[in-house]
């Protein structure tokens, strides 16, 4: 037996392990009766909902193939958009609004394949000025601004 | 109802609320003219800004974005065959064509106006059926909450584009997902990984800026080529006397069918464009006319996706179940501002419901005629790169999703959320039924318990229970049709063509 869209086989497989990892770990909650649901009735109930329908996409997928293809990764918008991202959640207490917005413009500005490095410093420098102008002084959310 | 009218247009024009419904308008206007930024990221980086506000003014400007962008969406799909928005993709197939033929501007005319009186009659629509269904669903009980929640969820499924597995399965994932933190019942904290910054649940703003906002930039930056699109200018303004005739039928017919997709759970904008444009094609004396410069083929989709855009409110506000991705954001803005949706909002928020409606048709009129002289304003905006762009939606989603509970684990959450918005695009799987199982999931489960009780554990409470048996039915039918050889043929059509 071949798989004809190996994408879906694996999302299925993928689903399955996820229903079952909610089952898992919903049975440290009571499950009650169905008069009186817990905490683990629910749960559970979807766990198996969804472990069942990645069982049916892959078994799907040995026979119908729709042509989605998964294609190649990329890794530089990847790597480069939830770098940004997760530079400004990890800095944010330690550095301020200022320098961890720099710093996350900076590194998801190069995410892109047009670059052209003389507008990142810019965009970035321009950018988190805007924001401390919009964000802190005209909307007042509390914002750390600076390192000290 | 004129007294509900007066009280909801005496809310809607005070001075900040037409502050805020202009602004609403002119932001919802921008990210449709934007390719690559939709009202979702919009409501969403703009949820933290409203805060400070009044929530009916919030509100009125959350909406504003959400028809604005309609407005916006038809303006790049006729000048530069690059659509806004999902809703305004078949605009490009006559809308350019008639533009290359130097009617851009009737085109745009038409699509303004068309769009105008789409927001007209769908107000109307909003003010006439909320309080007959909201008087209705106050009676609802538990029994009756759940199984509307399934036809709720069902009708996303059936009318959303792919798999039907597929979207049933994200459904689920959202329910899950929706679980997560501590349950009222039982205070037992679920799902939380032994993270104490997810006793209180995963906040709707971190999903749903992950998913749509950080998912869709990596998305476009992984597909963009650099298309610079020549900008065709509009010329004469006025459509002629043999437009006009032409168009007024597909404006009527777009805004019916527009009106009642939007309805529909699982409906909304894109789906009402391209149903409208499939009509107009099929009822043509002429359809070879089509996609080569028909103005019946802008008419009919733009007045069909303004109309969707307004009345996909309905449930929200009537029934508190929100149809759509934006309406699941909306649902969302309201519990920050501590609004619960449903039927009580009409008796207990009168001001808020009533100038919400009105000011949907202040911001109609406002967008028609601000739209016509900005038109130039609007395509300069066009020639900002998206390399520019993008860095500024994100650095402003971050300080979105925290300010939201000044969290930043909330911000690391949002991008392990934009990771699986990626690999679910990647792998063919629609991330707006997430969403929505997200949003219902908390409230499904609750009402399910209740039922339960009521009865004793005996399920067959759903099937006793007249409403909910007739809810189970229809969510039944609907899973019926998608199996007739005719409608399995017409979802991939509508969304092939």
């Amino acid at each position: 037996m071949s798989i004809r869209n190996t994408s879906d086989f694996v999302s299925g497989l993928v689903l399955v392990a996820t229903g079952a990892a909610a089952i898992l770990a919903a049975r440290d909650y009571a499950m009650g009766t169905a008069f009186r649901m817990g905490p683990g009735y629910f749960p559970v109930l979807l766990g198996g909902l969804l472990a069942l329908l990645g069982a049916a996409i892959s078994l799907r997928a040995l026979w119908i193939d729709e042509g989605n293809r998964m294609g190649g990764v990329a890794w530089r918008p990847v790597l480069l958009v939830l770098g940004g991202v997760l530079s400004f959640a990890l800095l944010l207490s330690a550095l301020g609004l200022v320098l961890a917005s720099l710093l996350a413009l900076a590194v998801s500005a190069l995410a892109t394949h047009d670059v052209r490095h003389w507008e990142v410093p810019v965009l970035s420098a321009g950018l988190s000025a805007f924001s401390l102008v919009v964000f802190v002084y005209g909307l007042g959310l509390p914002f750390k601004i600076w390192p000290v | 109802m004129l007294n509900d009218l007066i009280l909801g247009f005496s809310v809607a024009a005070t001075p900040v609320n037409l502050f805020y419904c202009l602004m609403g308008s002119l932001f919802g206007t921008l990210v449709g003219v934007l390719p690559g930024v939709g009202p979702v990221v919009t409501i969403a980086v703009l949820l933290p800004a409203t805060f400070a506000l009044e929530p009916t003014s919030a509100l009125i400007m959350l909406a504003g974005i959400y028809y604005g962008a309609q407005y916006g969406g038809s303006t790049t799909s006729i000048l530069l065959n690059l659509p806004g928005e999902t809703s305004s993709v078949v605009t490009c197939l006559d809308g350019h064509a008639m533009a290359r033929q130097g009617r851009a501007g009737p085109a745009l005319a038409v699509s303004a106006l068309g769009s105008f009186f789409a927001g007209c009659v769908a107000t109307l629509l909003i003010a006439l059926f909320s309080p007959l269904l909201g008087a209705i669903a106050v009676r609802f009980g538990p029994a009756d909450y759940f199984s509307l929640m399934v036809v709720g969820l069902v009708g996303a499924v059936v009318l959303a584009q792919g798999s039907l597995l597929k979207a049933v399965a994200m459904i689920v994932l959202g329910l899950l997902l929706g679980l997560v933190g501590t349950d009222v019942n039982s205070a037992v904290s679920r799902f939380d990984f032994g993270l104490p910054e997810l006793a209180d649940g995963i906040n709707f703003v971190v999903l749903a800026m992950g998913l749509f906002g950080i998912g869709e930039i990596i998305v476009t930056l992984e597909r963009r080529k650099d298309e610079e699109g020549t900008v065709i200018p509009h010329g004469r303004v006025w459509p002629s006397l043999d437009d006009t005739r032409r168009s007024w039928k597909p404006v009527l017919r777009g805004t019916a069918l527009g009106s009642l997709l939007g309805l529909l759970p699982g409906g909304g904008t894109a789906l009402a464009s391209f149903a409208a444009y499939a009509l107009e094609k099929k009822l043509s004396p002429t359809p070879g006319r089509f996609g080569k410069g028909a103005i019946e083929g802008v008419a009919a989709p733009e007045s069909a996706n303004n109309a969707a855009a307004q009345t996909s409110f309905i449930p929200l506000l009537t029934l508190g179940l929100p149809s759509n991705a934006v309406m699941a954001l909306m649902v969302g803005a309201m519990m920050i501002h501590g609004i619960t949706p449903g039927p009580q909002i009409m008796t207990a928020r009168p001001d808020l419901f009533w100038g919400m409606i009105a000011s949907m048709w202040i911001g109609n009129l406002m967008l028609v005629l601000l739209n016509m002289p900005m038109i130039g304003l609007w395509v300069r905006l066009l020639r900002i790169p998206y390399r520019l762009l993008y860095p500024a939606i994100l650095l402003f989603a971050c300080i979105g999703i925290y300010s939201v509970s000044n969290s930043a684990f909330d911000v690391g959450l949002a991008a392990a959320f934009g990771l699986l918005g990626y690999i679910l695009v990647k792998a063919a799987f629609e991330p707006a039924p997430l969403l929505l199982g997200f949003i219902l999931g908390p409230l499904m489960e609750e009402n399910l318990r209740r039922a339960m009780t009521m009865s004793r554990g005996d399920a067959a409470v759903f099937l006793r229970e007249p409403v909910s048996l007739g809810l189970l039915l229809l969510a039944l039918l609907l899973l019926a049709a998608t199996l007739l050889p005719a409608v399995k043929r017409g979802r991939r059509e509508v969304f092939v063509e």
